[in-house]
C-alpha cells in the first residue's frame, strides 16, 4: 500500500504522522509538498497537523487554497480514503470536503492533553480496529478545536452515521466536563457523506506505542492500512 | 548631524567614563549611530560586564562538553555521534511590560540561538517567577506569559516540556521568565560564528527590520519605575510561523557546506551580531545597510543597527554559495539578501546612500567592553530552625492539605496544558514529574530535562541557595535514572550597583561552583539578567538552573508515580528536620525565616549515585526527590501520579512534623518490589547508606501513622483546583 502525507509551510505534525504510518505499513508514505499540483499515485492521503501558514486568516482557510488541495479534493471525490488530523480536519472543512467549521475553543485557551473518546458510527475502514461504542483515548493539541455545524447539518451528521468520534469520560459518558473545546454535540471527528474521509481532532498519531503512554494510535493506523491493502 | 550632548549619553545608559573611554577607542566624538551601538555593545545585557569576573569563576570544562559559554548555546556529547545543544535566557523586563509578545519573543529567541548552532530544538523548557497569588496583577501576567510560551512553542511544532513556577511578593514589579531550549545535532554539523575568509559574502536572511525593539537591551539593563509601561514599544511582536520557515530553511541549508559563520540576531539585532562574527574571527565587516530588507520607509541607520526585529539570522557563506543558499531560502518564502561582506581592516564599516553612516573598530567595541568589580557585600546568614522551636500543629492532615494546594506546591496542570507537550512523538515522561524525559528521536536513549531553583533559600544564603538550586537539578534528573551531564544558569538578580545585591551574587556563584564540581555537572551556557528591581526594591535572587542529563536506555526510567499494591515505600537519605524557610513555616505560621536546609555535597552526591545504579539494575519502581513541604508532599504528590495510597510508619526521633514536612536535600523516596527488597538494602549498606523502610503501596488513602489518614482523591483535588481557581478570578484573563 501507498500513502501520502500533504506538507504545508508550518505543518508540524506531518514527522509525526510519517512514523504512525511507517510503523503500521512497513514502508516510508510519500510526503508531499503544498506547491506541487500532482498526487503520487496513492491508496491513503493524510493531512498532519500544525500550523499552516501560521494559521494567519482562519485556521486552515489558506492551506485549503493551496495547489495541492484542489488534487486532493478531486481524489477524495474519487474515493481515495483521506486521514485529516487536527489543522488537516480544519483545512478538511475549509475545502468543504466535510462540513461544519472548528471555532476556537470554549476556554479560548490551547489544550493538549489526553481525551477519550466514543467510537460512534461504524466504518469498518477506520474505525474497524475498534468496537462500536469502545472508548480510546488519543491527545488533543488545539487551539481551534469547537466543532460548529448548524442544526440541520447537526441532525443529518447524527441520522447518517457520520460522527466518527464523540468525547466522553472514560466510562463512555457524554459529559460537558469531557469535552475540552466546547464542540457541538462533544463531536470530536466526522466522515463524509461517501465515508472514505475522516477528519478528526484529536492526534492517533501521538499514542503509538507504551512508551509514549498508550497503543489506541497504533491500533487505528495498523486497523487502516490493513483495510487498504 | 545630531550633536552628542550629555543628556544624549546619558539617555543612552553609557556613564561618564565609559563616555571617555568611547572617545579615547575613537580618537573623535562618535555620531548618533555610533553611539547608539556602543551604548548597546556596552549595556550589561550584552557585555556582563557587573557579572563576568564572577561567571569566570565557574566550571565549564568535563570530558563530554564539546562547547562550553560563549558561543549561542552549550554542546555536549551524549554518544553515537550525536550532540545536545542547549541554553537558558531570560526575557523578564519585556514580558512584564507585554506579557503575551514578551514571553513568546523570548521563546523564539532561544530557540534560535539553538538552531543557530545546526540543532533541530527537540524540547522546551521555562522558569517563571510571578509575584503573590493576590496581586492585582499576578493573573494577568499569568494568563499573558502562559499564551505567549504556548503560541510560540506550539506553532513551532516543538514540544514544551515542562518547567516551574513560583509565587512571591519579591516579583510583584518583575515577573522572570526563563526559557530554555534543548536541540539535537550531529557533532560533526556544529556551527559556530567566527566570521572568516577575506572577501565572503555577509547574508542576512529570515525577517525584514522594523522599528521595533530598538533598545531593548538596554531596557533590560535598567530599573523598572513607575513609568515603565511607556516602555511598551521597546518589546518586540514574534512571528512563530516564520520562524518555523526560518529553522527548516536554515537546517537545510545546513545540510550543504555552504556556511562558514552564522549567528542570529538577538539582543541588540544587526549591530550584536555582526560585531560579534566579527570580532571571534578577528576580522572586518563592511556593510551596506541599503540591502538590508527592510519593514518600513524612512528607517535610519540608527534604527536599522538597533533594531531587535524577530526571526533574522546574519550569516557568512563561502564565495559562489549564494545562489544555492538564495534558493532555500526563497523555497521557504523568506528574504535573502547579500548585505556586505567580510574585510582584512578589523573594522565594521556602514554605508547607507553611498555615505558611511559608522567606522568602529571591532575589537576595541565587543572586548574593551567595561568590566567591573561591583563592591559586595556578604549576606548575613539566618538561625538555622530547629525542630522543636517549631510548635507541633493540631492536625497533620489539615497541613498537609493546605501545602498540597498551596502556591508553590499545587499542580502546574493548567499551565502546561496550554502547552503542547507532544508534538515530536518523543516525549516519554510529560511535565509533572521531576524532570521531562524526551527520547532522542529514532533511538532507544532520552535526554532527561528540568528546570529548578529555590529563590527563598537563596535570599537567606545565597552560598546555600546556589548549591541546592544545582543539587536539585541533579536530583531531579538522577530520579528519572537519567545521568545529569551539564547545566544552563539563568541568573536573575536586582541591582548590582547595590553591594547587597552584588553580594546575593557572588554568594550564589560561590554555591554553584561547589555544586558543580562535586556533581561533575559544568555550567556549558548561561545569561546573566540584572536589574530586576522597580522603585529600589530587589527581586529574590534567582539563580534557576536548567538541567540535562542522558538517559542511555529508555527502558530503565523511572517516574514518581506509585506503581503497584505492596510495592515497598523507602527513605533514602538522612533527615535532620530544620525548619527554616520551609513552606510548612511559611503556609503555617505565616513565617518566612530562618537558614535553608543544609546541603551536603558528599551525601548528594552518594544518594543519587546510589539511586541511579538501582534504577540502571531495574530495581527502582517509582523514585522522587524531598523538596517543598518535604517527605509527606512528596508522598502525596507519589500517591496523586498513581492514583494509589499507601501506609506509612516512620521511625524517626524528630517530632513528626519535623520529619513529614522539613525540606531536608540529597533525600529521595523510592519504591521497590518487594521480591527485591533485600537486593536493594544490601547494596545501600554496602555503601554506608542510610536506606529506611516506611511503609506499603496500598488502598485508597494515604496514611501516615500517628499523623494523617486522608484520601488520594481529596488530595489530588485540593492540589489540582489551586491554581484554576486563581485564573478564574476577574481579571485575569
Amino acid at each position: 500500500m501507498k500513502a501520502a502525507v500533504i506538507v504545508f509551510p508550518g505543518s508540524n505534525c506531518d514527522r509525526d504522522l510519517k512514523v504512525a504510518l511507517t510503523q503500521s505499513m512497513g514502508r516510508e508514505p510519500a510526503m508531499v509538498w503544498h506547491g506541487d499540483s500532482e498526487l503520487p499515485d496513492t491508496d491513503l492521503i493524510a493531512i498532519p497537523g500544525g500550523f499552516s501558514y501560521g494559521d494567519y486568516l482562519r485556521a486552515g482557510a489558506m492551506a485549503a487554497n493551496s495547489p495541492i488541495m484542489r488534487e486532493v479534493v478531486r481524489k477524495a471525490e474519487s474515493g481515495t480514503p483521506v486521514v485529516a488530523i487536527c489543522n488537516g480536519f480544519q483545512i478538511a472543512t475549509e475545502t468543504g470536503m466535510l462540513p461544519g467549521a472548528l471555532l476556537r475553543n470554549a476556554s479560548q485557551k490551547f489544550v493538549c492533553k489526553d481525551v477519550d473518546l466514543l467510537v460512534i458510527s461504524e466504518n469498518e475502514r477506520f474505525v474497524g480496529g475498534f468496537q462500536q461504542s469502545q472508548v480510546v483515548r488519543f491527545p488533543v493539541a488545539h487551539h481551534d478545536g469547537n466543532f460548529y455545524a448548524d442544526a440541520d447539518t447537526l441532525d443529518e451528521l447524527e441520522a447518517e452515521g457520520q460522527i466518527a468520534f464523540k468525547y466522553v469520560t472514560p466510562e463512555g459518558e457524554i459529559t460537558d466536563e469531557a469535552n475540552p473545546n466546547g464542540s457541538l454535540n462533544n463531536i470530536a471527528g466526522i466522515y463524509n457523506k461517501a465515508g472514505n474521509v475522516l477528519g478528526l481532532m484529536p492526534h492517533p498519531e501521538r499514542l503509538i506505542s507504551e512508551v509514549l503512554g498508550g497503543t489506541d494510535g497504533k491500533t487505528f493506523f495498523d486497523h487502516l492500512v490493513n483495510s487498504i491493502v | 548631524m545630531t550633536e552628542i550632548t550629555k543628556e544624549i549619553v546619558a539617555e543612552h545608559g553609557l556613564t561618564e567614563g565609559e563616555y571617555e573611554e568611547v572617545l579615547k577607542i575613537l580618537g573623535r566624538a562618535p555620531n548618533l549611530t555610533e553611539l547608539g551601538i556602543f551604548s548597546v555593545m556596552w549595556s550589561e545585557h550584552c557585555s556582563y560586564k557587573s557579572s563576568k569576573k564572577w561567571l569566570k569563576t565557574l566550571p565549564t570544562e568535563a570530558p563530554w562538553v564539546i562547547c562550553g559559554p560563549g558561543e549561542n548555546a552549550g554542546v555536549i556529547d551524549i554518544g553515537d555521534g550525536q550532540a545536545a545543544i542547549f541554553k537558558m535566557e531570560s526575557h523578564n523586563h519585556p514580558s512584564f511590560i507585554e506579557p503575551y509578545q514578551g514571553a513568546a519573543t523570548g521563546v523564539g529567541g532561544i530557540m534560535r540561538d539553538v538552531f543557530t548552532m545546526g540543532a533541530r530544538p527537540i524540547a522546551n523548557m521555562n522558569a517563571l517567577r510571578f509575584g503573590r497569588p493576590d496581586h492585582p496583577k499576578t493573573g494577568h501576567l499569568v494568563a499573558g506569559v502562559v499564551s505567549g510560551i504556548g503560541g510560540y512553542g506550539n506553532c513551532m511544532g516543538v514540544p514544551t516540556v515542562g518547567g516551574e513556577t513560583n509565587f512571591h511578593s519579591s516579583y510583584d514589579g518583575n515577573i522572570l521568565v526563563n526559557a530554555m531550549t534543548v536541540g539535537l545535532a550531529d557533532t560533526d554539523k556544529i556551527f559556530y560564528s567566527a566570521a572568516a575568509g577575506i572577501g565572503n559574502p555577509v547574508v542576512y536572511v529570515g525577517s525584514k527590520t522594523g522599528r521595533d525593539g530598538i533598545h531593548g537591551a538596554t531596557m533590560a539593563s535598567a530599573e523598572f519605575d513607575d513609568d515603565s509601561d511607556e516602555k511598551r514599544p521597546t518589546v518586540q511582536v514574534g512571528d512563530p510561523f516564520t520562524e518555523k520557515l526560518l529553522l527548516e530553511a536554515c537546517l537545510e541549508l545546513m545540510a550543504t557546506d555552504a556556511i562558514v559563520a552564522i549567528q542570529d540576531m538577538g539582543a541588540a539585532g544587526l549591530t550584536s551580531s555582526s560585531f560579534e562574527m566579527a570580532d571571534k574571527g578577528g576580522v572586518g565587516i563592511e556593510i551596506n545597510l541599503d540591502l538590508v530588507p527592510m519593514r518600513e520607509d524612512g528607517m535610519t541607520p540608527y534604527e536599522i543597527m538597533l533594531s531587535e526585529s524577530q526571526e533574522r539570522m546574519l550569516m557568512v557563506l563561502k564565495p559562489g554559495r549564494e545562489e544555492e543558499a538564495r534558493k532555500i531560502f526563497h523555497k521557504w518564502e523568506l528574504d535573502f539578501s547579500v548585505i556586505g561582506k567580510v574585510t582584512d581592516t578589523g573594522r565594521m564599516v556602514l554605508t547607507m546612500n553611498s555615505e558611511v553612516a559608522a567606522d568602529l573598530p571591532v575589537g576595541p567595541l565587543a572586548d574593551a567592553a567595561p568590566e567591573y568589580d561591583r563592591p559586595w557585600v556578604k549576606t548575613p546568614l539566618s538561625p538555622v530552625i530547629k525542630p522543636e522551636d517549631v510548635a507541633a500543629p493540631n492536625d497533620l492532615g489539615e497541613v498537609l492539605l493546605k501545602l498540597m494546594g498551596s502556591s508553590e506546591i499545587a499542580s502546574r496542570k493548567w499551565i502546561w496544558e496550554q502547552y503542547d507537550h507532544m508534538v515530536m512523538g518523543d516525549t516519554i515522561q510529560r511535565p509533572g514529574g521531576d524532570a521531562a524525559v524526551v527520547r532522542v528521536h529514532g533511538t532507544s536513549k532520552a535526554l532527561a530535562i528540568t528546570t529548578d531553583c529555590t529563590p527563598r533559600y537563596c535570599y537567606a544564603d545565597p552560598a546555600m541557595g546556589g548549591a541546592q538550586a544545582v543539587a536539585e537539578a541533579w536530583r531531579n534528573i538522577t530520579a528519572t535514572g537519567a545521568l545529569p551531564l551539564a547545566i544552563t544558569d539563568c541568573m536573575n538578580f536586582g541591582n548590582p550597583q547595590r553591594p547587597e545585591i552584588m553580594g546575593q551574587f557572588v554568594g550564589c556563584i560561590d554555591g554553584m561552583r561547589s555544586a558543580c564540581n562535586a556533581l561533575d555537572f559544568p555550567v556549558i551556557s548561561g545569561n546573566v539578567s540584572l536589574y530586576n528591581e522597580t522603585n529600589g526594591t530587589g527581586i529574590h535572587p534567582t539563580p534557576a538552573i536548567g538541567g540535562v542529563g542522558l538517559l542511555k536506555d529508555i527502558t530503565q526510567m523511572t517516574t514518581l508515580a506509585f506503581k503497584a499494591e505492596g510495592d515497598i515505600v523507602l527513605l533514602l537519605g538522612n533527615l535532620t528536620g530544620e525548619m527554616g524557610q520551609s513552606i510548612y513555616l511559611r503556609e503555617i505560621e505565616g513565617r518566612e525565616e530562618g537558614a535553608p536546609p543544609r546541603v551536603d555535597l558528599a551525601a548528594e552526591r552518594k544518594h543519587g549515585d546510589y539511586l541511579r545504579e538501582m534504577i540502571g539494575k531495574g530495581l527502582v519502581t517509582a523514585a522522587h526527590d524531598l523538596s517543598d513541604g518535604g517527605l509527606a508532599v512528596a508522598l502525596g504528590e507519589m500517591a496523586i501520579a498513581g492514583k494509589i495510597g499507601a501506609c506509612i510508619n516512620l521511625e524517626t526521633d524528630l517530632p513528626l512534623h519535623a520529619a513529614l514536612f522539613a525540606e531536608d536535600q540529597g533525600c529521595y523516596v523510592i519504591t521497590v518490589r518487594p521480591d527485591d527488597l533485600e537486593m536493594v538494602r544490601g547494596f545501600a549498606l554496602a555503601e554506608d547508606i542510610l536506606l529506611q523502610n516506611i511503609g506499603t503501596i496500598g488502598h485508597t488513602d494515604l496514611k501516615i501513622d500517628g499523623g494523617l489518614t486522608i484520601s488520594v482523591d481529596r488530595l489530588r483535588a485540593v492540589h489540582a483546583n489551586w491554581l484554576p481557581e486563581l485564573m478564574s478570578r476577574p481579571g485575569s484573563e
